[in-house]
């Protein structure tokens, strides 16, 4: 599935060709230039190449021949904006919230290029995703045991379930009760097919309450549902008796929380359409409470406006913190953050994808209506993140597994997050046309580990307790993710990392050392040169570890004195003419020292060593458009 | 081993159990490390003299202790000259109790007092005893804010003694002579007078200039502070310039700082100075010799930069009060750039609101970041960066040499020149480099921390001259730390008692306003320095960055809002517990010496037993 890092070119040209057969004009446009987001002065001159697959802008620089891929499937909106003297600008932005910006001479070409990502970044069938085509060259039974890697059954059994109260009910066999329920479903020993199905009849798209984690250790379920279609005054006698039953499953607790997470003028509101929430008087030993987690629409907006704050051209320390708090964004997070018990092993699978959270309609990767896209998935992985923040011991993974997992959500590549249902992923029989996430990350598994992750550690041993009253100041905005391209404004030196290879350092020390002394026992004292070199790699192994984020825009200074120009007009008093002979930007810097862009690495906080990326080779997430562009390997079908 | 209040305490308190100072948990440090509390010594007996009338109550038994964090502890309290205690209860057989404050009462920033009459909470006397009662009816708590920003409660039993300990602190706490302070009593028995004071000799620095140009010479025209009474004795200066033309341009200059070498740059030669503002006042005015100064620093053809640390407008309007700027005219080959830093009672201003941002739990997540932006801290904290990144570049990119100055020169001047050293220079990013740093920019450069750092955030006091701006550079040094978490020798704790002692401390180093106050006060001669504390082997490994790996260029952090972090370590050192974030650093410092042992092991094992081959190995591993 690694192709080496080389080929890129050539082949993708051919594959150009390929589609123009199929269904695509071939697309091809010299000349374009690629504006730095952050850094206006910088814009890369190149050529644009549409494939089926990707947008691929080349540098013509000739020594880099830099690359930036985007899957069509990332692409969330292009705008195209008012022609220029310079040319036409085309604003791509991306799900894994990258933003290219480029300025396309001919007004026509530009036009082409907006008409045709439109249509290749909405794909109208399932098909069209690129994992149908995506082909990382794994044989069947490699594949077949990628699904088989995060296997329900066993997350349950895990959980210590079925037992004497919980039992996995084949109500839902054919779908026939609930269609974006899973065929097998968790439910309590007392509640017979008859109470599921009356209260699935009283639910919301009929997804009656069924078990989502279970304690053992307390003996404590957490269950979840849609709402009751219970208007002003109806009520359903199963719905009770099922909660009812959820309750008695839970020997150790008299009363029955029901969390509902919408605002309690939202609930309220929908009685008038029929739906609702459960009310008190009717079941008996529930307790009520409304955590005010907003819907997804407002969700959206609270994203979206915090996106612009991220894309402010050097925002001022106020606009930025004000456009934060506008957004609301960390509001929502806290929200949710406050309503959430999490649990330091956070499954993704199970709680998302098998419970029928309608990912095709959240995340738009079909053509479809656009207001039910929604960030769900992004705020959990955040919320996740949060918490990593907190407790930095208590999770196995890194940052960096959340971040290409969110990739993947929308990259389309693998297909774990597809369709809207289980019920649609076997239809479209998903496990066996495409690949699975899981075992590709899992491969990858040493570049997510959290080097301060310890099993036996006493913040993976309990239940988390996030300090969430009153501790806002806990909640920070993750520039990881939303500036996850601008690799200037990250710390330029990765604790993970290098502890990461402190740890395999460590650990190849040691066996070394295992090595060395059965030689010695054998071979009293003779010396191979062999030794040496391999100390030496490790050696450098080290310090690569230390100096893993280094891009070129990361070593150079920023510009500090991007309001320069506006210099001589502020100083009237002396009417200075000369001002503008003194400018320190990047432009100059670079005319005035043309060692200085190739240098430049070498000017950095971080040494010029080959990056120890730990992405290299993988299918992995592009990061880093620096020399390796990884987004390239994409294509290794 | 004297104990500050005999008979309350018998033993050192360092056999009290691990509470730490203030009661709070968190990062104070710990107990041991504390300052004993000494008789003054027979020279001033008149000052115990004088403190005795400040202290109206000694001590207060039963009095309860309280703080975020931790369980409230009912003990003895009691007052002396310097330090505020209590004690819980002894055991029996006269056993001493269990030290649970050990506040330095210089620390103390304001104080509250509430006395209430509680005679109506009562239940209704049923089978308590007159006494009883009488006892509950009065009480009074007093809320003592820090200025490391701790915050205590001690609730008193007794309206007078509540109010007699209440005014004793605020007098105690106030006490202005530099003399009275703390460290002129202070003896710790491990560390010698002496040591530490002139661990950084200036003399040094130059010689490593000296080593590289003859364009520099050392100058002791202000040997007697008479050429200026803010800067140290010796100072570098161009060699084509001589004293008395130095003194003339030092007349051309706000208190007398004329312009003085700051950093060298090695790599190009390029150098920083910084100044006062010049006195160009409304006519004008230009000084011939501070003009021939500047100029002797370029060479042929070359340009510099004037860093003004003040807006264009406000550097104009200083013309009207006698300072200003360089004219383009009278300095035709330096080229001004403002950058505007924040100073004085805004700055102070911006930290009093941040603290109380941080303490109030009320606020929801949808207040927090506006009230964190209205405060403007985060705002100081990027200029301040930037500025100083201006400089670097400056020196480093352009090439070019920088002056910079704002108004005194004492203040965000230092603030850019000590920023912009450790962005560029290596050597002031390790322990001893920082140390020097600090002592060179900061203090021999005259920062007035006496007047700067007399009150925190939380004082009520009128403001006069206090201004957070050695708080704003640890900030930022924070930041640096967190952007490059592997190129700074030191880690957050340092910073953190840096903090700490610049505003309250047991040691001389941060004692007076400059050199010449020192010198008259004998600070060096008769109070310790906090180098020397902070260099004893047991101590220093507190402060060492465990990641810290020797990093040869220049590190240029990122100046993005995106970047910018408030310093929670600091703001929220007593309000949250770092429970969690401990353990990870102490589970990072576990990682990186397993491997340090393990490598060393490993190196040892061959040597022991493969001597051919070891030295080879051990310097690949290092």
């Amino acid at each position: 599935m690694t192709q080496p890092v080389g080929w890129r070119l050539g082949v993708m040209t051919s594959l150009c060709v390929d589609h123009v057969q199929q269904s695509w004009q071939q697309c091809i446009v010299e000349n374009v230039r690629l504006l730095d987001r952050v850094s206006s002065r910088k814009a890369a001159l190149g050529t644009l190449y549409l494939t089926a697959t990707h947008v691929i802008f080349v540098e013509n620089a000739s020594e880099t021949r830099k690359e930036t891929w985007v899957l069509h499937s990332q692409i969330s909106s292009i705008e195209k904006q008012a022609t220029t003297a310079t040319g036409c600008p085309l604003l791509i932005r991306c799900k894994n919230f990258q933003v290219i910006h480029l300025i396309i001479p001919q007004e026509r070409d530009c036009h082409d290029v907006y008409i045709s990502l439109i249509r290749l970044a909405r794909p109208v069938k399932y098909e069209e995703l690129y994992c149908f085509s995506f082909n990382p060259k794994l044989d069947k039974e490699e594949r077949e045991r990628g699904w088989k890697l995060v296997d329900l059954n066993e997350e349950y059994n895990r959980m210590g379930i079925p037992n004497n109260y919980w039992q996995i009910s084949d109500v839902n066999r054919d779908y026939g009760v609930c269609d974006s329920y899973p065929t097998e479903v968790y439910v309590p020993k007392s509640a017979t097919a008859h109470i599921i199905v009356g209260s699935s009849k009283f639910r919301s798209r009929r997804r009656f309450p069924a078990l989502s984690y279970y304690c053992k250790d307390n003996n404590t379920s957490i269950c979840r549902s849609s709402q009751p279609l219970s208007g002003f005054s109806a009520r359903c006698l199963e719905d009770e008796q099922m909660l009812q039953a959820i309750r008695k499953a839970n020997p150790g607790s008299d009363f029955l929380y029901v969390v509902d997470t919408r605002p309690k003028l939202n609930a309220m509101a929908n009685r008038a359409a029929g739906k609702g929430y459960e009310n008190e008087d009717n079941y008996s030993n529930i307790k009520f409470q409304f955590i005010g987690i907003e819907n997804i629409h407002v969700m959206r907006n609270s994203l979206q406006k915090m996106l612009e704050v991220c894309e402010l051209k050097s925002p001022s320390m106020s606009d930025f913190l004000w456009g934060l708090e506008n957004s609301g964004w960390l509001k929502h997070i806290k929200a949710i953050m406050d309503a959430g018990i999490f649990i330091a092993k956070v499954l993704i699978e199970k709680d998302w994808v098998s419970f029928g959270h309608k990912f095709n309609h959240r995340y738009g990767n079909l053509d479809g209506d656009p207001k039910e896209i929604s960030p769900v998935i992004d705020q959990f992985i955040e919320c996740v993140w949060q918490l990593m923040e907190q407790f930095p011991c208590a999770f196995e993974f890194n940052e960096r597994f959340l971040i290409h997992v969110q990739h993947h959500i929308y990259s389309c590549q693998f297909g774990n997050f597809l369709c809207n249902s289980q019920k649609e992923r076997r239809e479209l029989k998903i496990q066996e046309r495409t690949y699975s996430l899981w075992a590709h990350l899992w491969k990858n598994r040493a570049d997510y580990l959290n080097p301060l992750y310890r099993s036996d550690h006493s913040q993976t041993q309990a239940t988390l307790h996030p300090q969430i009253a009153s501790c806002n100041f806990l909640y920070k905005f993750w520039s990881g993710m939303y500036n996850r391209f601008e690799k200037g404004m990250h710390p330029r030196q990765s604790v993970t990392d290098y502890l990461m290879a402190v740890k395999e350092e460590t650990q190849q020390l040691e066996e070394e050392l295992e090595v060395l002394g059965e030689r010695l026992a054998s071979l009293q004292k003779v010396q191979s040169n062999d030794n040496k070199v391999k100390s030496k790699q490790q050696d450098q192994n080290k310090e690569l570890g230390r100096s893993t984020s280094n891009i070129s825009l990361a070593n150079t200074p920023q510009e500090y004195n991007s309001n320069l120009k506006s210099f001589p007009s502020r100083s009237p008093s002396q009417g200075d003419e000369e001002d503008s002979a003194l400018i320190l930007t990047q432009d100059n810097l670079k005319s005035s020292d043309p060692d200085l862009s190739a240098n430049s690495d070498q000017e950095s906080g971080v040494e010029d060593l080959s990056c120890r990326s730990p992405s290299n080779g993988g299918c992995l997430p592009s990061e880093d458009s620096g020399k390796d562009s990884d987004e390239a390997v994409f294509l290794a079908v | 081993m004297g104990a500050g209040a005999p008979g309350v305490l018998g033993p050192r308190p360092v056999a009290a159990p691990a509470r730490r100072e203030g009661g709070l948990g968190g990062r104070a440090v710990a107990l041991q490390g504390f300052p004993l509390p000494r008789q003054p010594p027979r020279s001033s007996a008149g000052a115990a003299m004088e403190f005795a009338e400040l202290i109206k109550t000694a001590t207060v038994e039963s009095v309860l202790l309280s703080g975020a964090g931790l369980p409230p502890v009912r003990g003895t309290l009691c007052i002396t000259s310097h330090h505020l205690l209590l004690s819980s209860r002894p055991g029996g057989d006269g056993a001493p109790g269990s030290v649970e404050l050990w506040l330095l009462i210089r620390n103390v920033d304001a104080v509250e007092k509430r006395v209430q009459n509680l005679g109506w909470y009562q239940p209704p006397r049923t089978n308590g005893s007159q006494r009883d009662t009488r006892l509950a009816g009065s009480s009074g708590t007093i809320t003592l804010r820090c200025k490391d920003l701790k915050v205590l409660q001690l609730e008193i039993p007794g309206m007078e003694e509540c109010l007699n300990v209440a005014s004793s602190i605020e007098a105690l706490s106030s006490v202005d002579s530099v003399m009275m302070l703390y460290p002129f009593f202070y003896r710790p028995p491990s560390l010698r007078l002496e040591a530490g004071w002139h661990l950084f000799p200036l003399e040094r620095y130059y010689q490593q200039i000296a080593a590289q140009t003859s364009q520099w010479r050392l100058s002791s025209i202000n040997r007697d502070f008479s050429a200026c009474p803010t800067y140290p004795p010796a100072v570098i200066v161009p060699a084509a310039v001589d004293d008395e033309a130095l003194r003339k341009a030092a007349r051309f200059r706000q208190g007398g700082r004329f312009p003085v070498l700051s950093y060298y740059h090695r790599k190009n030669g390029t150098v920083m100075l910084r100044s006062s503002q010049p006195l160009t006042g409304p006519n004008r005015k230009r000084c011939r010799e501070d003009e021939l100064l500047l100029g002797t620093v370029l060479d042929e053809g070359e340009r510099g930069f004037i860093i003004d640390t003040r807006s264009a407008q406000a550097a104009k309007q200083a013309r009207m009060t006698g300072g200003g700027t360089e004219p383009k005219a009278s300095y035709p080959r330096w080229k001004r750039l403002h950058r505007p830093l924040e100073r004085g009672r805004p700055l102070q201003e911006s930290f009093a609101k941040l603290v109380d941002a941080c303490n109030d739990t009320a606020l929801t997540m949808d207040r927090w970041l506006s009230r964190l932006e209205s405060c403007r801290w985060l705002s100081h904290v990027k200029a301040a960066l930037s500025t100083a990144c201006l400089a670097a570049q400056c020196l480093d990119r352009e090439e070019a040499c920088v002056l910079v100055h704002g108004a005194e020169g004492t203040d965000t001047t230092l603030l850019v020149t000590a920023l912009a050293q450790l962005i560029l220079d290596p050597g002031c990013r390790t322990l001893a480099g920082f140390q020097g740093l600090l002592e060179r920019e900061w203090i021999e450069a005259g920062h007035p921390f006496h007047l700067r750092c007399a009150r925190s955030a939380y004082s009520h006091a009128r403001l006069k001259q206090e201004a957070p701006l050695f708080l704003l550079f640890l900030d930022c040094v924070w930041q640096l730390s967190r952007q490059f978490p592997f190129s700074l020798e030191f880690g957050e704790q340092l910073l953190l008692t840096l903090f700490d002692n610049a505003y309250a401390s047991s040691y001389g180093t941060f004692l007076g306003n400059n050199e010449k106050e020192r010198c008259l006060c004998k600070v060096k001669e008769s109070t310790h320095s906090l180098w020397a504390w902070l260099n004893e082997p047991g101590e220093k490994k507190k402060y060492l960055n465990p990641l810290y790996s020797h990093n040869a260029l220049v590190i240029w952090p990122s100046v993005e809002p995106q970047s910018i972090q408030l310093w929670q370590g600091l703001f929220f050192r007593w309000i949250r517990s770092s429970e969690y974030l401990d353990e990870a650093w102490a589970e990072i410092q576990r990682l990186v010496e397993n491997d340090d042992t393990s490598v060393e092991e490993s190196a040892g094992n061959r040597q022991s037993q493969a001597p051919s081959d070891t030295a080879a190995q051990t310097e690949n591993k290092r």
